[in-house]
């Protein structure tokens, strides 16, 4: 499975939505837990999204170290070539 | 410099926001107890439905003696750690007593429940190994994940096809494989599809452990928990379990066939390095398991009352958290602030449950929760249901849609 940086953020952004309560506008930098201001246990429902949408895995403890969506999009991405 | 208490003023202004609707929820004060099912909580006297005292044992005229006894012989408190300030005799007596309750080779107990579940996974996990936990897994699950440094991947909650998914999917990288299911899960009081996982044990590999926190003496036909109910004891590798609940004192434990398993001792830190249990603990832990073995018609007034308190609430039309009564009853309502002005309705009334907010609980539900004891009467349960019916079935957003 191949898909662009852009690509994965698009998609990142399109999964984050319904957790995005309070309609932050997303951008790279966006901290997906402080800025958006949703709990630890919505942040793992959103990366199960993730992982379900992309066939891939992204263990929790690997989060400890990725807050931002770009962060994100490059743990999936290295996932993806991982494939 | 950024003050460390910058990251909680969320949570200051939200426990000020619940203070300004009545009493604190999340601290209650329980004056005096009187009972299993009955404490003075502002003054006056109060039925007890949020306690986890599912035996209703902590009265017990038996367990008290034997704590008064381990006072007198022992002491008030065990002063170390088993591995640096040595075991009392009370501690290998009540290994003894709940290896042969639960039919199991070995057993090592741990000063908490929560311990027991980070001195467990943390002892069996290690960071080449991987973690597969159920997502709506207590939290000591996750902290005993986090510990062990293992690679940690969650499933959907109960979904065992998902687990597959997810055991395929992981990177075969030679390392250990754990799964970790709950008995019954606390916030929702549903157990876990236990044959469905083991069937996929049996096709992938992995070893299982089952926390048994809330249904440890409360399922099977010997009160051994929900591997003991579905008949797959052979099929669970480890089992952990509390004291705090069915056994009415303090401490846990984690128990196992494995021919290493005492290893566990020299390598779970949560066991190595904080004091072991008190004296009093042990001992009246010790009657109480006993009395597990010895009096099933608590197991039985339990699933009495845990029915009766089910099929009064689905009654009223509430929306529940599992259709299959257990002691864990949840009632689902529709925002925070409606359930912190029921809970302060409930109490005002005389009964007292727990409120369960997210992130404590799955879905961002606000529940709340009832424990059901062997100790309560038919007229408190009733009774209970009868206060349900007024502050929260009356309100129309908390019923059920099909209802």
């Amino acid at each position: 499975m191949t898909a662009t940086r852009d690509e994965v953020f698009a998609k990142l952004c399109e999964l984050l939505q319904p957790f995005n309560a309070n309609k932050v506008d997303l951008k790279g930098s966006t901290d997906i837990s402080t800025d958006l201001n949703i709990d630890s246990v919505s942040v793992m429902d959103f990366i199960m999204e993730v992982e379900d949408h992309f066939d891939i895995d992204i263990p929790l403890n690997v989060l400890s170290e990725t807050r931002t969506i770009d962060e994100l999009g490059t743990v999936v991405t290295g996932r993806l070539k991982g494939k | 410099m950024a003050d460390l208490f910058d990251k909680h003023r969320g949570i200051a202004e939200r426990f000020q926001r619940m203070l300004a609707m009545g009493v604190n929820a999340v601290g209650v004060t329980n004056e005096k107890v009187l009972s299993p099912t009955r404490a003075i909580i502002n003054g006056r006297e109060t039925i007890l439905a949020g306690t986890n005292n599912y035996m209703g044992i902590t009265f017990d005229a038996d367990c008290i003696a034997a704590g008064k006894k381990a006072l007198d012989d022992f002491g008030t408190g065990t002063t170390g750690s088993r591995i640096a300030n040595g075991s009392y005799s009370l501690h290998g007596e009540l290994e003894a007593e709940l290896a042969a309750f639960l039919g199991r080779k070995h057993c090592i107990v741990f000063s908490t429940g929560y311990q027991a579940n980070l001195g467990m996974l943390a002892g069996l996990a290690g960071p080449k190994d991987t973690i597969f936990l159920d997502a709506d897994s207590h939290s000591s699950i996750y902290d005993g994940c986090t510990l062990s440094g293992a690679r940690l991947v969650r499933f959907r909650h109960n979904d065992a096809a998902d687990l597959e998914r997810r055991l395929k999917r992981a990177d075969d990288d030679g390392g250990g494989r754990l799964v970790v299911l709950e008995g019954i899960y606390s916030m929702m009081g549903d157990r876990a599809l236990l044959a469905d996982f083991v069937e996929v044990k049996r096709q992938h590999g992995f070893q299982l452990l089952v926390d048994e926190a809330h249904s440890f003496g409360v399922l099977g036909p010997n009160g051994r928990g929900l591997a003991d109910e579905a008949g797959l004891e052979a099929d669970c590798d480890f089992i952990v379990g509390t004291f705090s609940k069915s056994v009415g004192a303090i401490g846990g434990f984690g128990a196992g066939d494995h021919p290493l398993f005492e290893t566990l001792r020299y390598a779970a830190r949560p066991y190595m390095f904080t004091a072991s249990p008190s004296p009093t603990s042990a001992a009246t832990a010790t009657a109480a398991v006993r009395k597990l073995a010895t009096e099933p018609q608590r197991r039985q007034r339990l699933a009495e009352n845990s029915q009766r308190l089910h099929a009064g609430f689905r009654a009223l039309g509430l929306d529940l958290g599992c259709d299959e009564p257990s002691p864990v009853i949840a009632v689902k309502c529709s925002d925070e602030v409606s359930t912190i002005a029921m809970w302060n309705a409930l109490l005002a009334a005389g009964v007292y449950v727990n409120i369960a907010l997210p992130p404590g609980t799955p879905g961002k539900l606000c529940l709340l929760r009832c424990s059901v004891s062997a100790a309560h009467t038919p007229e408190d349960i009733d009774r209970i249901i009868e206060l349900f019916s007024e502050v929260v079935a009356g309100q129309a957003a908390h019923l059920k849609a099909s209802a």
